[in-house]
C-alpha cells in the first residue's frame, strides 16, 4: 500500500494547524471518558432509530452506521476550492444531460462517441425533447470526493440519481454538538442544519410553470428501504408529506395524493426511488412501488420529478471519464477537481493493461453501486484476483479500472485505540434556479485497517465533517 | 393528511392499547390463579381469557392442553399470535416508524424505546419469574405513549386519528373483559355455595383491578361489590375513563374533528352507539342479557372500525 496523506498529522508527525486545538482538547480527556461518550452516542442513535436496513441479511434487521467522534476538519481555503469545483462540475453535468436529451451538440462535436450515450442502458429515450423546469435534471447531486495529497482532490463518482447520506451529515453534527459542545466554542464550524430549508427552497424553485405555491412531497419506496430513515427525516424537516407510490394517483393529467379529506394535487416529487420503479406503465411493469401514468404527466410538464428521469446516463462509470471534457465543452473552463484516470475495459488496449495490472488496480462494475462487486487489487488475495479475472474476461464491457488511489486517512477510534483510517467525502450539491450547498458533507470512513471501501454496506462508518469558517 | 398516514397512526394507537389491555387481562388471571381453586377452575380461567380474545382455536392448534405457562407464552411473546403483547408492541412500533415524520420526536422515540426495551424484558425467564412486573411495565409504557402524545402533539388530524384508535380499541377491550365470565367462569363447578359467593367477590374485584377501578368503585358506590354495579361502572359511567360510554364519547368527539365529505353516515352510526349507552339503564341491560348486549356492542364496534377505514384510511376510489 502506498503512503497516504494523514488529515491530522504531517509526515514528520507534527499536528496540522487546523487540528491543533482539537488535539489539545483530546489530550485533556482520558480514554474512559471518551469511551463513555462513544457509548452514549450509540445509545442515542439506536433510541432515535437512526438505523439502516442491510442487503443480504435477514429481512427487517436494522443496523447502526458506526459513528466516529473524531471530526474530519477541512480548512476554509480548501473548502473554497472544493466548492468552486463542485459548482463547476455539477453545472456542466446538468448542461450535458439537457444537451443529450435535446440537440446532442456534444456528440455532434465528437467529444463523446454516440454509442456511449445512446446504447447506455441509463439513457432514457422517453426524455428526448422533454422540457424540464429551469433545464435542471440533477437537482440533488452527491459527489464522492477523495483526497490524495495537499490540495489534491479527486472525484470518484458523481451520484446524480438518488444520492443518500445527507441525514447522517445532519445527525452526526447534532450528535457532536450534543456530546462535545465545548469543541464548538473552540472552533468556528460552518453550520449545516439549514440543509432541509435549502432543499425545500430548491425543490419549490423547480415547480411546473405557473404553479405559485407548489405542493412538494418526498416519495419513498417504503419503510424496508435501506435509506427509509433519511426519507422520513427529510420529509419531516421540510414539513412535507412522505408518500409511497400507493398514496399517489394520476387523474386528468395531474398527480394527486390520497388524503383523509380527498385528493390533493402534487406539484413537485422529490423521489427517492429509481427510474425503473416510478411508473409500471412506462418502466418495470412488475413494480408495485410506482404510480401508473406518472411518466405521461411528467412529460407534459405538469409535475416535477427531482431528480429528473434519465440522469443515470451522466453518472454512469462509462461516462465518468468524459466529465472533464464536458466542463471544457460547455463552460470553456479548466476542471478544478481532478478525475481519476480510468481504463475502460470495453477497449481492447485498456482491457489488456487492466489484466496485466490487476494487483495494483481498483476494478469496478460500470453499473455497480454501494461497493458491491468491485476488486481492490492491493487488498485482494491471489485467488480473489484470479476469480475476478474470469469475471472480467467474460464481460469486459461491464468494467472500468482505476489506479488504487492513496486515499487520505483520518485518526479514528478503533478497537486498539486511535488509528488512521481511510476516508472520503460526499458533499450534497443542490441545483435549481442556482447551484447551492451547505458547507460540509458526509465523511465516510473505512473502519477496517487498510481498507479503501467506505460504503456503509461494507462496514464503513461516518464522521462529522467540519468546514472551518476561517 | 395522507390516508395511509392516518391509517398508520390509527393502528399504532390501537396496537398499543391492545398490548396494555392484554397485559391487564393476563394480570387478573395470574392474580386469580393465586387464589385457592381447583385445577379445573384455573384451566377454565385461562380458557376464558383465550375465548374472549378469540384466540382459543389458534392456541389449541398449537398446544394440546391449557397450562398457565403456555398461555402466558402464547399471549405475551408468541410472534405467531398477532395479538400477543410482543406482536402488538412490534406492530405499534412498525406503524410509528412508517409515519415517524408525522409524530413528534418524543412520540416516535417512546414507541421505539418500548420495542427495544421489550426485547430486554423478554430475555431469559424474567417473565416467568415475575409476570406481574412485566405487565406493569407494559401498562406504564402505554401510559407513557398516551401521555407523550397528549403532551407533545399538535391537536390536528394526526392527533385525532391516534385518539380514535386508542378509544375504539379500548371500547372493544373493555367489552371483552366484561364478557369473560360468560366464556368460562359460568361453567366452573363449585363444591359449596359459600365458596361460590366468595369466588364471585374475588372475580369481580379482579375485574375491577384489571381496569384500575377497584378504588374508583369504592369511591363511587361506597358499598359492597355487586356484578350490577361493576357492569354499570364499566359500561355506563361517563366519568370512568375505561367505560364503554367514556370511550364512545371520545370516539365520537374525535370523529367529529376529522369529518370529511363522506363520513356523515359513520358519524351517525357512532352517535347512535354513544346514545344507546348514554341513555341505557343497567337493570334493563342485565334483564335482556349482558352477554347478548356485549356481543352486539362488539359487532357494532367492528362495523364502526370498518367504516372509519373506508371513509378515511384506505379510500378505494380516487
Amino acid at each position: 500500500m502506498p503512503s497516504f496523506y494523514n488529515e491530522m498529522y504531517t509526515d514528520n508527525e507534527s499536528v496540522r494547524r487546523h487540528y491543533r486545538e482539537f488535539e489539545a482538547w483530546l489530550a485533556e480527556h482520558d480514554s474512559d471518558a471518551l469511551a463513555r461518550k462513544r457509548a452514549e452516542a450509540d445509545l442515542i442513535f439506536r433510541r432515535v432509530g437512526i438505523t439502516f436496513a442491510v442487503h443480504d441479511s435477514d429481512a427487517g434487521t436494522e443496523r447502526l452506521i458506526p459513528f466516529d467522534i473524531i471530526p474530519r476538519i477541512i480548512p476554509a481555503a480548501e473548502w473554497a476550492q472544493l466548492e468552486a469545483g463542485l459548482v463547476q462540475r455539477v453545472t456542466a453535468l446538468n448542461m450535458f444531460i439537457h444537451d443529450i436529451y435535446h440537440e446532442q451538440n456534444i456528440v455532434r462535436a465528437g467529444v463523446i462517441p454516440a454509442e456511449q450515450i445512446f446504447r447506455n442502458a441509463q439513457y432514457r429515450p422517453e426524455m428526448q425533447d422533454i422540457a424540464v423546469a429551469s433545464d435542471i435534471y440533477a437537482h440533488v447531486a452527491g459527489v464522492d470526493i477523495v483526497r490524495a495529497g495537499e490540495g489534491e482532490f479527486y472525484v470518484l463518482e458523481d451520484n446524480l440519481r438518488v444520492p443518500s447520506g445527507v441525514s447522517y451529515m445532519l445527525e452526526d453534527r447534532k450528535m457532536m454538538m450534543r456530546l462535545f459542545p465545548e469543541l464548538f466554542a473552540r472552533y468556528k464550524v460552518a453550520p449545516v442544519a439549514h440543509y432541509p430549508d435549502l432543499l425545500l427552497e430548491n425543490l419549490r424553485s423547480v415547480a411546473p410553470l405557473g404553479v405559485t405555491d407548489p405542493t412538494v412531497v418526498v416519495m419513498t419506496p417504503g419503510m424496508y428501504n435501506s435509506a427509509y430513515f433519511e426519507h422520513a427525516f427529510l420529509a419531516q424537516q421540510m414539513g412535507v408529506e412522505l408518500v409511497e407510490g400507493q398514496d399517489l394517483f394520476v387523474d386528468d393529467n395531474a398527480v394527486y395524493m390520497r388524503t383523509t379529506r380527498g385528493p390533493k394535487r402534487v406539484d413537485v416529487i422529490y423521489r427517492r426511488i429509481d427510474d425503473d420503479f416510478l411508473d409500471p406503465l412506462a418502466f418495470r411493469a412488475d413494480s408495485a412501488l410506482g404510480v401508473p401514468g406518472l411518466l405521461s404527466v411528467y412529460r407534459s410538464g405538469r409535475v416535477t420529478l427531482a431528480n429528473a428521469i434519465g440522469t443515470g446516463v451522466a453518472d454512469d462509470k462509462s461516462i465518468y471519464p468524459f466529465v472533464p471534457d464536458m466542463i471544457r465543452f460547455y463552460l470553456s473552463q479548466q476542471p478544478i477537481l481532478n478525475n481519476v484516470p480510468t481504463w475502460q475495459c470495453r477497449r481492447a488496449a485498456d482491457l489488456e493493461y487492466t489484466l496485466a495490472h490487476l494487483p495494483e488496480l481498483v476494478v469496478k462494475e460500470v453499473h455497480g453501486a454501494g461497493g458491491y462487486g468491485m476488486l481492490v487489487g492491493p487488498a485482494a488475495t491471489r485467488s480473489e484476483i484470479e476469480h475476478f479475472r474470469r469475471r472480467l474476461l467474460a464481460r469486459p464491457e461491464a468494467y472500468i479500472a482505476q489506479p488504487t488511489l492513496a486515499l487520505s486517512a483520518c485518526p479514528t477510534y478503533v478497537e486498539s485505540g486511535i488509528a488512521p483510517r481511510h476516508i472520503d467525502l460526499r458533499p450534497f450539491v443542490l441545483s435549481g434556479r442556482s447551484v447551492s450547498m451547505v458547507k460540509g458533507g458526509l465523511t465516510r470512513v473505512a473502519l477496517k485497517e487498510g481498507s479503501l471501501v467506505v460504503n456503509s454496506s461494507q462496514g464503513g462508518g461516518t464522521k462529522d465533517t467540519w468546514v472551518l469558517e476561517r | 393528511m395522507l390516508s395511509r398516514t392516518a391509517d398508520h397512526l390509527f393502528w399504532m394507537a390501537r396496537y398499543t392499547e391492545r398490548a396494555e389491555n392484554t397485559a391487564r387481562l393476563l394480570d387478573v388471571n395470574v392474580q386469580t390463579a393465586l387464589m385457592p381453586q381447583s385445577a379445573e377452575a384455573a384451566e377454565q380461567g385461562w380458557r376464558a381469557m383465550l375465548g374472549i380474545s378469540e384466540l382459543l382455536d389458534a392456541f389449541e392448534y398449537k398446544y394440546d392442553t391449557i397450562t398457565a405457562r403456555d398461555v402466558l407464552d402464547f399471549m405475551v411473546r408468541d410472534p405467531d399470535n398477532p395479538s400477543s403483547i410482543a406482536s402488538c408492541l412490534t406492530q405499534a412500533r412498525a406503524n410509528a416508524r412508517a409515519v415517524r415524520g408525522t409524530l413528534t420526536t418524543e412520540v416516535w422515540e417512546t414507541h421505539n424505546a418500548t420495542w427495544l426495551d421489550m426485547q430486554e424484558q423478554l430475555k431469559g425467564d424474567r417473565l416467568e419469574r415475575d409476570p406481574s412486573r412485566f405487565f406493569e411495565w407494559v401498562k406504564y409504557r402505554s401510559h407513557l405513549s398516551r401521555g407523550v402524545t397528549i403532551g407533545t402533539m399538535l391537536k390536528d388530524e394526526a392527533f385525532h386519528f391516534v385518539r380514535l384508535g386508542t378509544f375504539l380499541e379500548r371500547a372493544d377491550n373493555t367489552a371483552r373483559l366484561l364478557d369473560v365470565k360468560f366464556h368460562g367462569a359460568d361453567h366452573a363447578a363449585y363444591e359449596h355455595p359459600e365458596d361460590e359467593a366468595q369466588l364471585e367477590f374475588y372475580y369481580w374485584a379482579a375485574i375491577l383491578r384489571s381496569v384500575s377501578a377497584f378504588e374508583i368503585y369504592r369511591k363511587a358506590y361506597r358499598d359492597v361489590i355487586t356484578p350490577q354495579r361493576v357492569a354499570e361502572l364499566l359500561m355506563l359511567r361517563a366519568d370512568m375513563p375505561r367505560s364503554l360510554l367514556a370511550c364512545m364519547e371520545e370516539v365520537l368527539a374525535n370523529l367529529q374533528q376529522v369529518r370529511n365529505d363522506v363520513s356523515a353516515e359513520t358519524e351517525r352510526y357512532a352517535g347512535k352507539l354513544h346514545a344507546q349507552l348514554k341513555f341505557a339503564d343497567i337493570d334493563e341491560v342485565l334483564a335482556s342479557g349482558l352477554h347478548d348486549y356485549l356481543t352486539q356492542f362488539l359487532d357494532r364496534i367492528y362495523v364502526l372500525g370498518n367504516r372509519i377505514s373506508r371513509d378515511f384510511l384506505v379510500p378505494l376510489a380516487a
